[in-house]
């Protein structure tokens, strides 16, 4: 099979910071170089590869995905592949007319009708006027416009500027399509023709680049995945090998912001205490599993078992613990207060350990952090607050899946027989 | 070079729509309509006769209607030169989502820039036989010499497009370098009056390409005598040259446009 797309050691790098792009600034920095060659940074050493030495083919008929994280290099390597930015280093052969997905409605202007932005925007995407001319029709027909097509696009609204802007680009038929996160425009139900126009370029057999942050879309449609961090492949294989790859990626990624974050709240909790003077102080949160092992992560199934280790410097009576779970986007999954569940101390002094059993909560395979306070007994003056640990729970394959809080165990069945009533 | 222009041809219905974009906008909510691409030029006449009665009436002379053709036919070609440089300087810098998203042959947007004002320019140039034939200039074979002017005209004017509207791209003091040259330029240039009012100085107009085309536009139109052979063949060579070096210099950097822009 012949390939479609050519990408040999490609190397493209970008300057950080400001260009000089007014002659009154070019013109003193020219002046600076030559008299003092090696006072100030050089632009050379702001430059950056954002994307370096990168090789893939696609053959006819491929199609591929390209994930990584933000600022991975992922659209650089899309503008490549389109022809919009040219690589520093290496060769970009495509063999075929291409056309790129990417800012539907880049081309339209907002003084101009809908009809004359079709043929406007169609042409900018490389159509030819006959060709929109024999599919006006259809287009208008996808986007919905219907009636409105007459008007002036400036008084459209953002969804039905950004319907037809679909539409028009959907109507190419195109050898090699690259697609940018286009898919998530209108409501539901124009998501579902999108999905459908999609399905349909997949079996016309057109060679397609997809690039998504949308991992089910991705899983869905691509049968080879290309991984990209920091400029460069990491993997390229198939999706369902490259995709636990990049989840945990994203799991050591995440886990560095969680670091962050726990820092930046322990100076916080560190200035309350300095504050309030301190009665009593939780050294330690220990996660265990149901038989009392520490864990560094715990799977779905596991029994989750959490100590709270203090220390009560006076005497505090009637304490009252609370422990909060929390996803890494705020989300409170689940919250905890020993006096709801009728556990009482009636005095604690001293160094001291609580235990508390949350069964199997079945969380679903995700980083969350632990919010542990200890209270007085009317729930009102916290004594000591705890916001540093993580729960770290994976699932059986070293997954994440960040789709939802958590995964019940489910049996699903057949209704025989069944009859509306 | 060539394969710059075989771009432009491959997408000639893009170039088509674009320059159609660049009119509707400019009389789009205008009441007046396509009336004011007559309107302007009329305006500019009418200053330039003013002009030129100063200059008569101190030489002593009176003016004539041939004067008032004269003006007439240069100060077309000059609006549309002048105004044509205007939008192709911006025509990059103002289309910058098309230049960072999608892929198409980059000249498009100046040239489609310059067609535009060519449309004007016809409009305007449609009053003109009824001009000379009000007058009683009338016509003669000379006449056959305006399409080979007109030509060079259009590839001087685009390939100074070309050549400005890139670099505006990167340095954007040219719009205001470009700005004052075509406020005043009109004076350095024999619009209002002919090369031959400046005495010795008369080349140095005519080094000028658009003072030679202009120059040769009213010998052929107005005095009905063959262009000077010299300063037609230099007009042309001044134009081709132009638009070649503007296309390939254009064409050189316009990788490195969708990062600088």
């Amino acid at each position: 099979m012949s390939n479609m797309i050519e990408f040999h050691h490609v190397w493209k790098k970008f300057v950080k910071g400001e260009k000089f792009n007014s002659l009154r600034d070019a013109i003193p920095n020219m002046f600076r170089k030559m008299t003092n060659p090696n006072g100030e940074p050089t632009l050379a050493e702001r430059e950056f590869w954002a994307v370096r030495d990168v090789s893939f083919d696609i053959p006819k008929g491929g199609v591929v995905g390209i994930m990584g994280p933000n600022g991975a290099g992922k659209s650089t390597t899309l503008k490549l592949l389109s022809g919009i930015i040219s690589p520093n280093k290496g060769e970009i052969k495509i063999h075929g007319r291409l056309s790129a997905l990417i800012e539907v409605t880049a081309g339209f202007h907002p003084e101009l009708t809908g009809r004359e932005n079709v043929y406007l925007n169609g042409t900018i995407l490389g159509m030819k006027r006959r060709e929109i001319d024999s599919k006006f029709d259809q287009i208008v027909e996808f986007s919905g416009i219907g009636e409105f097509i007459d008007t002036p696009v400036k008084r459209y609204s953002s969804g039905m500027f950004s319907r037809l802007g679909f539409s028009v680009a959907a109507h190419m038929d195109p050898e090699i399509l690259l697609v940018d996160e286009v898919l998530s425009v209108g409501d539901t139900a124009f998501q579902a023709k999108c999905a459908e126009k999609m399905r349909d370029l997949l079996g016309s057999g057109a060679t397609i680049v997809l690039v998504s942050h949308n991992l089910p879309l991705i899983q869905s449609l691509c049968k080879r995945a290309i991984l990209i961090d920091h400029g460069e492949v990491l993997k390229d294989a198939a999706t369902d090998e490259v995709i636990p790859y990049y989840e945990n990626t994203v799991i050591r990624q995440r886990e560095k912001e969680f670091e962050r974050k726990r820092q930046q709240m322990e100076g916080v909790v560190l200035q309350v205490k300095e504050q309030e003077k301190c009665l009593l102080y939780i050294f330690n949160v220990i996660i265990q599993d149901a038989s009392g092992h520490h864990h560094e992560s715990l799977s779905t199934e596991d029994d989750i078992t959490f100590l709270i280790d203090y220390h009560a410097y006076e005497k505090v009576e009637q304490p009252v613990f609370r422990v909060d779970i929390l996803r890494g986007d705020g989300v409170l999954c689940c919250s905890c207060i020993s006096s709801e569940s009728d556990f009482a101390l009636a005095e604690t002094k001293g160094r001291r350990a609580v235990r508390l059993h949350l069964g199997k909560l079945r969380l679903a395979p995700e980083l969350y952090l632990l919010k542990v306070s200890v209270w007085d007994k009317d729930l009102i003056h916290p004594y000591a607050v705890r916001y540093k640990d993580v729960l770290k729970i994976v699932a059986e394959d070293n997954r994440l899946s960040t789709t939802a809080v958590f995964v019940p165990e489910v049996k699903w069945e057949k209704v025989e027989g069944w009859k509306p009533q | 070079m060539i394969n710059a222009i075989k771009g432009l041809i491959k997408y000639r219905d893009l170039l088509l729509m674009l320059t159609f974009r660049d009119i509707r906008i400019r009389y789009k909510q205008a009441a007046m309509g396509f009336l004011w691409a007559i309107f302007m030029p009329v305006v500019a006449v009418f200053a330039g006769i003013l002009v030129r009665q100063a200059m008569l009436f101190v030489s002593g002379k009176s003016l004539e209607t041939h004067n008032v053709v004269s003006i007439a036919i240069k100060v077309l070609p000059w609006t549309f030169f002048a105004n044509s440089i205007r939008f192709s300087v911006q025509s990059l810098v103002s289309n910058r989502d098309l230049l960072t998203k999608i892929y198409f042959p980059r000249a498009v947007l100046p040239l489609s820039s310059t067609l535009a004002c060519a449309f004007d320019f016809s409009i305007a140039a449609a009053v003109i036989p009824f001009v000379m034939l009000f007058t009683g200039i009338g016509a003669s074979v000379q006449l056959l010499w305006i399409p080979s002017l007109l030509v060079f005209l259009f590839l001087f004017t685009f390939g100074l497009g070309l050549l400005l509207s890139a670099a505006n791209l990167f340095y954007r003091d040219v719009k205001y370098v470009v700005d004052i040259i075509l406020t005043f330029g009109i004076f350095f240039t024999p619009v209002f009056y002919e090369a031959s009012d400046l005495g010795k100085w008369k080349n140095l107009m005519l080094y000028n390409p658009l003072g030679s085309i202009l120059e040769s536009l009213h010998r052929v139109v107005v005095l009905k005598m063959l262009p000077d052979p010299f300063w037609f063949s230099y007009a042309g060579a001044v134009s081709i040259i132009m638009f070649c070096v503007g296309l390939s210099v254009f064409y050189g950097k316009e990788q490195d446009f969708a990062e600088n822009v």
